[in-house]
């Protein structure tokens, strides 16, 4: 069993790695989809005894649904209603950009040791985890050009942090968990249609074209 | 003892052949073709041993040394490889540094005798060549470095050996991913699809083949059974390090045969299925094989 | 207390509901009052404390409420001229944005549950982002966007350092909750590392949605291109709620002790905010980034004042009073001054005081009033953040707030009085434009207060600013 919870994590930062060496929306969409799916199943995984388990199914259900379903359908019909598939050579560039996700990942596995966790009991993968995937999330929304991107950034980004919440299933009460993945959904859905203006005004996605403002 | 490592020398020179005829007959299949028997590129190899070679005018000792050096090399690092868990014919603390290093020297002599050609054909395919191994150095010594913390020894015999299916028990996430990069490490090294197609006519998508265009005769043959030789080594890492169980002598042997002829299967399966990557996109998929060759490490050095 | 929040919320689908582009502004002044009829009722009576609760009308949220609800007052008044004139656009959006944005601000004050009030705040920015498109031109879309991502960015940030807080008294034995008294009393147990972590996460969080230097990007851009009505509201109200939250963070930071840290931050960060919008305002054509880079400076006012403690904690609470209702002012004549020349620049509009006899000179005043001119509010409140600053002994921190408040004033008259001074001449015209009861009275009522407050300071609110100042360890002088 824990072997498993074990396998999540690495998949959760493996995936991580893709999405910040992948190019294909398309693509990317799938994945943090799939990162969504797998970080729904932790709380059920997670639940020692003692956990309210009726607390662990709703969460789980809840961000299954939105992540895994809801989200990842709102973006996918972003990319078609714009009709892009491909990303562009980011401002740092795909190779700099995974090998700057892997450092992350590294230090954030060294580093995890030192932060002294509450609960002794917890995974030992937890916090670098989470803190792996708040880098990626934000590598993602600060270099990347086109808005799909910086939203899927900004999906995993929330990701992390949700994974960092799994540490405090019984002290945050679910009225606010709820509210997190609601807003986590208003959120995308805001963005989505900012998006559909975006494309209607600009004729495309490309940030860079969003580059009138400035000092 | 010896026996045994008498029968995995044989093996080792008589076998890699069959591996080629095996990717051959995969992608065939795939292609829904008959395709041609498993045994071809041993009557392939006999033709070119009959033949005469022709030398241009241009090339020197250097030209002719090429493919003699690159199948020595190869053949030296098959001494250091361990097949089925048994302990390989030569080993030493670090010998994985020799092993890369050998792998390199082929690499280079076969380099160095394109550029001999003095065509600039060859050189750009030389070019192209040596920067894909310039990145895939880096994540092959990452791998093997996964697999020494992983074992606690610095020498493949002991990598590959007994200690192997206790490491899995305890960093099974981390050998899993030093497996996955291992396997693109083998497709760039063999220049397989997605890194390079070794079935291309066509002058502009050669990578691989551009260097031994010029060659004839035996020293084609001496590539490409120094090419054969090289495929199996890295079919005979994977396989031990993912199928590496089995207690008796016997039962590692046979999943370790097995285990080549899956990886064969497995490359050509790959090469049916994809399409060859762009240049500019095989150094992103071998820093990613890097990358993922680092967090294993992270893995095991927590 | 829930009838504070529910009514502008219920009203929300009111708006969204009602069909007609006139009538519709009149659902956001009965919200207006009805809100501010429901806090005059808190204030008359205030409800008692009880433990465990999550929503509690404690000195912040008082400071903040009376400033959201004057504001919110004026700007619904205005509104009904404004949307009147513009009738060009559909308004159901907008208004029930506005009333959204209400709720989720009164929730965001009231709010003692540090897990509820992140959600409400990420509210606010999901509600504000669409009225900053109002214009559906390219440059509103391009501010909405910037607002969208980098507010969402910051305040997911945010939701870590909460947890990081939760985590800090997570420990068995541990308050194991987000209750701000829970944390407050459980203040020495509480897990130094986790905490400071939460305060710089939470900071940043937070100091985004506020629009502290260096994470201010998106203001010049959104309060731009956003109508002056929703610049007044945000400017003025809603980073004031940020502010809110960060000093409750820093309640608990206190609480744990690791006080000399966080004041540091607030205050370096505070002196660079101020030290940036000097930099941006000098030379500033586009008048209404010229006041988003105002709000900039006094939102690192406000920091340094919380962070600079004693004195000048009192000056602070009272400063965000003022700047809120200052801002209304500006922002307000500002959207009048955008409307009658039909540009923001200065290459265009020239005469503000000839062509708008009202709302020009209010542009000015407000000018001097921001920049901390006596008689007005601000100086006030800005001189008793300086004594507080000398009175502990901060002479360069003084000194350097005092040259750089010299800056911007230059910086911020060079571009006001080329628009208010001279004759408009033949500067672009908007037919029927100019000042009208409903566009003109709001903004200098609010001027009205700001003067008042400067004059007269009635002694409730001073003891309420004392008491919010005790909440971070100062005092009101």
């Amino acid at each position: 069993m824990s072997s498993f919870v074990d396998l999540v994590f690495i998949l959760v930062v493996v995936i991580d790695l893709f999405l910040l060496a992948s190019s294909r929306l398309g693509a990317s969409i799938r994945n943090v989809a799939i990162q969504g799916a797998l970080l729904a199943s932790l709380p059920l995984l997670l639940a020692g005894e003692g956990h309210h388990l009726g607390h662990a199914v709703l969460l789980a259900g809840g961000a299954l649904a939105i992540k895994g379903f809801l989200i990842p359908w709102l973006m996918f019909r972003a990319i078609r209603e714009a009709s892009i598939r491909r990303e562009m050579e980011p401002i740092v560039g795909f190779v700099p950009s995974m090998v700057l996700g892997g450092v992350g990942v590294a230090l954030a596995f060294a580093f995890s040791s030192r932060l002294p966790l509450p609960d002794p009991g917890t995974h030992a993968f937890l916090v670098p985890t989470a803190l792996s995937t708040v880098w990626a999330g934000l590598l993602l929304v600060v270099t990347r050009k086109k808005a799909v991107s910086q939203v899927l950034g900004f999906l995993v980004l929330e990701n992390g942090v949700y994974v960092f919440g799994l540490l405090l299933s019984d002290v945050m009460p679910v009225m606010v968990e709820a509210g997190v993945l609601l807003d986590l959904f208003a959120a995308v859905f805001v963005m989505g249609i900012v998006m559909f203006h975006i494309n209607r005004e600009f004729s495309s996605l490309d940030t860079e074209k969003l580059s009138a403002l400035k000092d | 003892m010896l026996l045994r490592t008498v029968l995995h020398l044989a093996a080792f020179l008589v076998l890699p052949p069959l591996v080629l005829g095996v990717v051959n007959r995969t992608k065939s299949v795939f292609a829904g073709r008959v395709g041609p028997p498993l045994l071809q590129p041993y009557y392939d190899l006999a033709k070119l041993l009959r033949k005469g070679a022709v030398y241009s005018r241009t090339t020197t000792w250097v030209f002719r040394a090429g493919p003699v050096v690159g199948l020595a090399a190869v053949a030296a690092a098959g001494l250091l490889l361990s097949m089925g868990g048994a302990p390989a014919a030569l080993s030493f603390a670090g010998d994985f540094i020799l092993f890369a290093y050998l792998l390199g020297l082929a690499r280079f002599a076969t380099a160095l005798a394109a550029l001999d050609t003095g065509s600039a054909f060859e050189g750009m395919g030389a070019a192209r060549e040596v920067t894909f191994a310039s990145l895939a150095e880096p994540a092959l010594f990452l791998c093997l470095l996964v697999l020494a913390r992983a074992t606690g020894t610095l020498s493949i015999s002991g990598m590959l050996g007994a200690g192997l299916p206790g490491a899995w028990g305890s960093a099974a996430p981390a050998l899993l991913l030093a497996a996955i990069s291992l396997f693109v490490i083998a497709l760039a090294e063999n220049s397989r699809i997605p890194v390079d197609d070794p079935n291309t006519h066509l002058e502009l998508t050669m990578i691989h083949e551009v260097m031994v265009l010029d060659h004839g005769g035996p020293d084609l043959a001496f590539i490409l059974y120094g090419a054969a030789l090289k495929l199996f080594l890295f079919g005979a890492i994977l396989s031990r390090l993912v199928l590496g169980r089995g207690d008796g002598a016997l039962a590692s042997e046979a999943l370790f045969f097995l285990g080549v002829a899956l990886f064969a299967i497995l490359v050509g399966v790959v090469e049916s299925v994809m399409a060859r990557l762009r240049i500019v996109r095989v150094p992103q998929l071998l820093v990613g094989a890097s990358v993922l060759s680092v967090f294993a490490l992270v893995l095991l050095l927590r | 207390m829930l009838f504070v929040i529910a009514v502008p919320l219920a009203l929300a689908a009111v708006a969204l509901l009602v069909p007609s582009n006139r009538r519709r502004p009149l659902v956001l002044l009965a919200g207006a009052l009805l809100h501010a009829a429901g806090v005059a009722a808190l204030f008359a009576s205030p409800p008692p404390a009880r433990p465990g609760a999550w929503l509690a009308f404690d000195p912040l949220a008082k400071v903040t409420l009376l400033t959201t609800t004057a504001l919110f007052v004026a700007a619904a008044i205005y509104a009904q001229g404004y949307l009147a004139r513009r009738d060009d656009r559909d308004n159901r959006v907008f208004v029930g944005g506005l009333l959204f944005l209400l709720a989720t601000m009164t929730t965001v004050a009231l709010s003692h549950h540090l897990g509820m009030s992140w959600v409400a705040i990420e509210a606010t920015t999901l509600g504000s982002a669409p009225l900053i498109y109002f214009n559906h031109n390219a440059r509103s879309l391009e501010a909405a966007w910037k607002y969208l991502l980098i507010c969402s960015l910051g305040i997911a940030l945010a939701l870590l350092g909460t947890f990081f807080l939760a985590l800090s008294g997570a420990a068995p034995g541990g308050p194991r909750s987000l209750l701000l008294e829970d944390l407050i009393r459980a203040g020495p147990m509480l897990s130094r590392p986790w905490v400071r972590a939460a305060f710089v996460f939470l900071l940043v969080g937070y100091g985004t949605k506020m629009g502290l230097a260096p994470l201010h990007s998106w203001k010049p851009d959104a309060y731009g291109e956003a109508p002056g009505l929703l610049g007044a509201l945000l400017a003025g109200g809603l980073t004031n709620f940020a502010f809110l939250s960060i000093v409750r963070v820093f309640q608990v930071t206190r609480a744990a002790g690791d006080e000399a840290f966080a004041r540091d931050a607030l205050v370096g960060l505070g002196l660079l905010s101020i030290a940036l919008a000097a930099v941006f305002v000098v030379g500033q054509r586009d008048f209404k980034r010229m006041l988003a880079y105002s709000s900039v400076e006094h939102m690192g006012i406000l920091a340094l004042g919380v962070g600079l403690g004693g004195a000048a904690a009192g000056g602070a609470f009272f400063h965000s009073m003022n700047n809120g209702l200052t801002k209304g002012v500006l922002f307000l004549s500002a959207g009048n001054i955008h409307r009658a020349f039909g540009s923001k620049t200065t290459d265009d509009v020239r005469g503000a005081a000839r062509r708008l006899p009202i709302s020009g000179p209010l542009f000015l005043a407000g000018f001097l009033a921001v920049t901390g001119s006596p008689p007005f509010s601000p100086f006030f409140s800005e001189f008793a953040i300086l004594n507080g600053a000398f009175g502990e002994g901060r002479f360069l921190v003084g000194g350097l707030f005092l040259a750089l408040l010299a800056v911007i004033f230059v910086g911020m008259a060079t571009t006001v009085l080329a628009v208010v001074q001279g004759d408009p001449g033949n500067a672009p015209r908007v037919p029927n434009s100019g000042d009208s009861w409903l566009t003109a009275a709001p903004p200098f009522a609010l001027m009205l207060l700001v003067l008042l407050l400067g004059l007269f300071l009635p002694k409730s609110l001073a003891e309420l600013f004392g008491a919010a100042a005790q909440l971070v360890g100062g005092r009101w002088e």
